[in-house]
């Protein structure tokens, strides 16, 4: 049964914390300023305790369960970056201190920096961006300043694929420039003819290209190179939308490939709570072309508050820089974990990240493609997409699916995206999970599809062991309610 | 799949139809079947103006949010304000009650140009593979 609102257990008069008579004298607010008309619940200490522990256990997260939810990377967070997290000289670190007083938060900025450059190919790194569309704004905002820099004004046309990422087009237009689709080709690739003719038409107005690699069906671009040279070609940058990074650590460098601007998502890659659990960070790298106009600020040694044994590191502004895209210097908490996380596994524990990432979806994909058909069947990257639905079971659709492996106590994938693929399930198991886990899943989506045609009202009434049962989403998303109001 | 035999087609899923000397447009059967229970439609003022392959709408369902495109070039007359409050009719009538917009065409032509019932089937047959 479903737990009631704070609102519903709220009974008048009730308080948690009785505090005691004040001893000094009560002022009034200023007339009008007060009011008595907020609902605020009224509770007991011990009914809140319940209300939220009820609802902790409700919930659903990577620290119970198996998460292969595509293109969101819910590997296993390492708790050790909790506890650095919460060390006490950063947890009680105030923005505005001196930087002589946070050398210690300083440095571990700067050599995040350093380790992201040399990880993804880069000449500088800006930690600002608060997640991973944040950073593709930043990143496209950089390229459209870099091309105004040059007094190139007339170039307002950015390319993305079909496969891209659903953020990138949206990044495009928020910054007030227009998306030209690019087709994939038959073996999940850019459609390099389909790119030569919208460069070739665009050429002068082409601000450049965003490129999820590998993309959103898990598949690396075989023309990767290709595809950068041409937008480069005709004057062009190439923005990496980074957010599928776990599938290159310590393997290929998007900096080598052509990428000019790229973020990463270190709530993804680099095992930081995410999806409720926490915020992001998506810190954006740069080439040499594109590093002055990285958001400000950056971390630098300071060498003239150097000496031989000791760096001083300091905020400093990259000359042609966009400005701040966030308040202070982004989410500290979030960089300190994923640091935590890159010295833990070093240069060789993350090549093996990707190693394992990589293995554990080709695992999954070979246990379930005869029954799920996966439509571009290649050799997948770190996560890879199949079909949820059967020509001999035509009313179950993806949605059944995902709704079914709640009872079989997973978590579903990502469904209906991409729209390339019909009733899309998007399944990334990551590198934390071991075989046996990876063997219980395929096994419920066997089981599954068996389900689907011998007993299909079975899915279509699914989830049946969860707290709630199948959510109206039509009548959800036609009603908006979206706050509680008392009766 | 439901096709309307007076009407043609577009590649982008959209028909079309004569209706005096102005052109009624929507979405087919196989789109709305496709995207499932539409939760909202955006469309056009009357007097804007669009070519054909412009986008004039968006179309959104619990699974995906999609644009809608000008099967015809031409200056908008009328839309349906009814899916605003009940975009389900686009689901349940999509070649009646769900119509979307009305257009006077610049080019008549253009509608010669699109796909009849039976090659828009065809079409589709071979999307779905």
């Amino acid at each position: 049964m479903p737990e009631p609102l704070i609102f519903e257990i709220s009974r008048p008069g009730r308080c948690a914390v009785a505090l005691p008579e004040p001893d000094v004298r009560l002022s009034d607010l200023p007339g009008g300023l007060g009011r008595d008309d907020l609902p605020l619940p009224e509770v007991r200490e011990v009914d809140l305790t319940r209300h939220y522990t009820h609802l902790s256990q409700m919930n659903y997260g990577v620290d119970t369960g198996f998460y292969p939810l595509g293109s969101c990377t819910m590997k296993y967070n390492p708790k050790i970056n909790e506890e650095v997290a919460r060390l006490s000289g950063f947890v009680h670190l105030h923005p505005y201190q001196d930087e002589e007083t946070v050398q210690g938060a300083l440095f571990l900025m700067y050599y995040l920096q350093e380790f992201l450059k040399e990880i993804g190919g880069f000449a500088a790194v800006s930690l600002q961006p608060a997640a991973g569309a944040h950073g593709e704004l930043t990143g496209v905002l950089m390229m459209r300043a870099y091309h105004l820099d040059r007094g190139d004004a007339k170039r307002d046309v950015i390319l993305v694929p079909d496969s891209a990422h659903g953020t990138n087009p949206a990044s495009t237009t928020m910054c007030g420039l227009h998306v030209v689709e690019i087709p994939s080709d038959a073996r999940g690739n850019v459609d390099l003819a389909a790119l030569e003719a919208a460069c070739e038409e665009h050429s002068d107005r082409l601000v450049g290209m965003m490129l999820t690699n590998p993309n959103t069906l898990g598949l690396f671009d075989e023309h990767v190179e290709e595809v950068t040279g041409l937008v480069h070609e005709h004057g062009g940058l190439m923005y990496g939308d980074g957010a599928n990074m776990n599938a290159l650590l310590g393997i290929a460098r998007p900096g080598d490939l052509g990428f000019d601007v790229l973020h990463y998502n270190l709530h993804k890659t680099f095992s930081t709570p995410h999806g409720g659990g926490g915020p992001g960070s998506g810190p954006v790298g740069a080439s040499e072309r594109l590093a002055d106009f990285l958001p400000a600020p950056i971390v630098a040694v300071d060498s003239e508050r150097s000496d031989d044994e000791v760096e001083f590191y300091t905020f400093v502004n990259p000359p042609k820089s966009i400005g701040r895209v966030k308040a202070f210097y982004g989410h500290f908490g979030v960089m300190v974990k994923a640091y935590t996380y890159i010295r833990m596994l070093g240069p060789e524990g993350l090549r093996r990240v990707a190693e394992y990432a990589v293995l554990n979806a080709n695992y999954v994909m070979s246990q379930i493609k005869e029954i799920y058909r996966v439509p571009y069947e290649r050799t997948c990257m770190h996560e890879f997409v199949c079909e949820g639905h059967f020509p001999d079971a035509p009313d179950v659709r993806a949605l059944d699916i995902s709704k079914r492996l709640i009872d079989y106590g997973f978590h579903p994938p990502t469904n209906y995206f991409p729209l390339i693929v019909h009733e899309a399930l998007m399944i990334e198991p990551t590198e934390t999970e071991s075989k046996e886990t990876l063997d219980a899943f395929a096994n419920a989506l066997l089981r599954i599809a068996e389900e689907a045609r011998t007993d299909p009202t079975l899915l279509h009434e699914a989830p049946h062991n969860a707290p709630v049962r199948r959510l109206d989403e039509v009548w959800a998303a036609r009603n908006l309610i979206l706050r509680w109001k008392p009766e | 799949m439901k096709l309307d035999p007076e009407a043609r087609y577009a590649k982008t899923h959209e028909w079309a139809r004569w209706d005096g000397d102005e052109i009624v447009c929507g979405i087919t059967d196989h789109a709305q079947e496709s995207l499932s229970d539409i939760v909202y439609v955006e469309l056009p003022e009357v007097g804007e103006v669009f070519d054909q392959g412009d986008p004039f709408g968006v179309v959104e369902s619990v699974k995906a949010a999609s644009d809608l495109y000008m099967p015809v070039g031409g200056e908008i007359t009328a839309v349906n304000e009814v899916l605003e409050d009940t975009p389900e009719l686009a689901n349940q009538d999509p070649y009646g009650e769900g119509w979307m917009i009305r257009c006077a065409p610049s080019d008549p032509a253009e509608f010669d140009g699109l796909m009849d019932a039976d090659t828009y089937e065809a079409f589709v047959a071979e999307e779905e593979g």
